[in-house]
């Protein structure tokens, strides 16, 4: 039994398909991430997955409601933490919370506990009646995430979790989301276009690419997936062809004027290969990142991707850059 | 019913943020000041309306014009709201978009109710320093009024709540300003006398809604009006049910 099912969602704007034919399956309790770069389509999917955005066709179940025909069922038993804030800054923390509570119709004594549990959860309780205003960007973040946790739902929808924070921060946030998920078996999707976040916090994940689905997988099937060790040779007078003739060399190109391969075992072939390459200037041994995934499906590497350019967007950078 | 926590909790929220920004309520009250003592004196140190001193003419005018101003922009928040404040998390949560309208206009009334009252003791200010001649503000007079702005403010952040609902970003906030601010607070009659117009004026006076409020509140506030007040009062309650099933159907095709 699956926690999330979609079978054939698309979503399209005018004459732009934003999501194209998507069919996904997540587990109870897994973390699923959705990996692309920006525009790719992933909050799209992800709110057409809460119910915010009406796919054009296809179906998606969560939690055993379709998203299409239940949408309340969906949203009573899902929770979900937007990328940009959306928590009243002049308000406190605990003002908040209960404000939730009383969207969700949670009796009192109820509420009262939940909160109290949420705030020790994400170590908000010392600064609960501040206002939201003193916080910092991961305080805040922790803040909805304790807000989306509070009615306890079965699935967790987080778009970026951990956007715009610091490092120790977003640790912090990867902990709570790990210790929810696999503890309470909360199944959680993820977006990002962290490659890092992806790797170290999703059990599987999907890159979307043009509102496609790419490859899916384990990060480790993924990266494993590509067949070896990858290696950066600069050299002069270069033959691609004799790389290429190598047993252990699975792929090889050209890339910002150096060569880059994929190679079966590189220490133990790595003799070979400087043999072939001729006069090495300098060489890069290193294994497999998501980066290297990414290139590998798509053809492009994922950090040349120009930002986001909603107006929504631009204040919140605006804003954070303040 | 199980909406009814919820919406009170938009209304507890719009509440709590008014009582808490000093500034936005500073701001809201400086401007209906700057009319009454500068138009108002102004003008009124060379007329008067039929006998009635021009700065107690347009005290209503000034009432609605804060209606007006506080109420729409209110509702024209919802295209920040949406994106990134408070209302995503509303419009995620298990409440139906029918609740949600009802909500948004009991806060956003409160919001405009509350800076009413503000002006009602201004105005008790004004009076008693004789620049208020002829007015009457008692008990009766201010829950009779109190009711025509409460009802009429219901229809105009319905109005700001369906531009804000349709639009896609900030930048359209000016032109509801130019184009349903602006012309429904000069039309209503709230500078002057809606009687006598020319024949091209008069029926753009009179199909805008708060032409009526302002002949409302002058009738109980001063004891001079144009139409009678049943009229008055059908008038403004019709514009407001319209307004509110016409935001009930902005909010439940509303994107995200």
């Amino acid at each position: 039994m699956h926690s999330i099912e979609a079978k054939g969602l698309s979503k399209t704007y005018d004459n732009l398909t934003a999501v194209d034919n998507l069919n996904l399956q997540v587990k109870e309790g897994e973390i699923f991430g959705l990996l692309g770069p920006n525009g790719a389509g992933k909050t799209t999917t992800l709110l057409m997955l809460a119910t915010l955005i009406k796919p054009t066709s296809g179906t998606a179940v969560v939690n055993g409601h379709d998203v299409s025909t239940e949408p309340g069922d969906v949203r009573r038993s899902a929770g979900i933490v937007f990328q940009d804030p959306s928590s009243d800054d002049i308000l406190t923390g605990y003002e908040n919370l209960k404000l939730h509570g009383w969207l969700y119709d949670m009796p009192g004594d109820l509420m009262e506990e939940r909160i109290r549990e949420v705030l020790a959860l994400v170590d908000l309780t010392e600064r609960k009646d501040d206002r939201v205003k003193k916080y910092s960007g991961g305080m805040r973040r922790r803040l909805e995430l304790a807000r989306g946790l509070m009615h306890r739902p079965k699935v967790l929808f987080l778009d970026e979790p951990t956007i715009g924070l610091d490092p120790q921060s977003r640790e912090r946030v990867w902990g709570y989301i790990k210790k929810m998920a696999h503890d309470e078996k909360i199944t959680t999707i993820i977006t990002t276009h962290y490659m890092d976040e992806a790797d170290r916090l999703c059990d599987r994940l999907a890159i979307i690419d043009k509102g496609k689905i790419v490859v899916q997988g384990t990060p480790k099937t993924l990266k494993k997936g590509l067949g070896g060790d990858i290696i950066r040779i600069k050299a002069r007078k270069l033959n691609l062809e004799d790389l290429r003739k190598l047993a252990c060399v699975k792929k090889a190109g050209r890339c910002d004027g150096e060569v880059c391969l994929t190679v079966e075992n590189a220490s133990k072939n790595m003799q070979e290969i400087l043999n072939a390459a001729g006069t090495v200037e300098s060489v890069e041994v290193r294994t497999p990142t998501l980066d290297d995934v990414f290139l590998h499906y798509t053809g492009r590497d994922m950090r040349d991707e120009s930002p986001e350019g909603g107006w929504a967007e631009r204040v919140m950078h605006m804003r954070t850059t303040k | 019913m199980s909406d009814l926590k919820g919406i009170y909790a938009l209304w507890y929220r719009e509440t709590k943020v008014f009582l808490r920004e000093k500034s936005r309520v500073v701001a809201s009250i400086v401007n209906p000041i700057l009319w009454f003592l500068i138009i108002g004196g102004g003008i009124g140190s060379t007329v008067s309306i039929s006998g009635i001193d021009y700065q107690t003419f347009i005290y209503p005018g000034v009432l609605i014009q804060t209606v007006l101003f506080s109420s729409i922009f209110f509702g024209v928040y919802i295209v920040w709201d949406r994106k990134i404040d408070f209302l995503k998390e509303v419009l995620v949560s298990p409440m139906s978009r029918t609740s949600i309208f009802i909500g948004k206009v009991l806060g956003g009334s409160t919001d405009t109710l509350l800076q009413i009252l503000i002006l009602y003791v201004i105005g008790y200010g004004f009076d008693s320093a004789g620049l208020l001649p002829g007015i009457r503000l008692n008990p009766a007079t201010l829950l009779a009024s109190s009711i025509i702005i409460l009802v009429t403010t219901a229809g105009t952040v319905s109005i700001g709540l369906i531009a804000g609902s349709r639009m896609e970003s900030p930048e359209g906030f000016q032109l509801v300003g130019s184009f349903v601010i602006f012309p429904m607070f000069f039309l209503s009659g709230a500078l002057f006398p809606v009687d006598n117009l020319p024949p091209w004026l008069a029926p753009f006076v009179y199909l805008d809604p708060v032409t009526y409020s302002v002949d409302g509140l002058r009738a109980v506030l001063i004891g001079t009006s144009t139409f009678s007040f049943a009229h008055d009062f059908t008038v403004i309650t019709a514009f407001t049910a319209a307004a509110i099933i016409a935001g009930t159907y902005a909010f439940k095709t509303m994107k995200v």
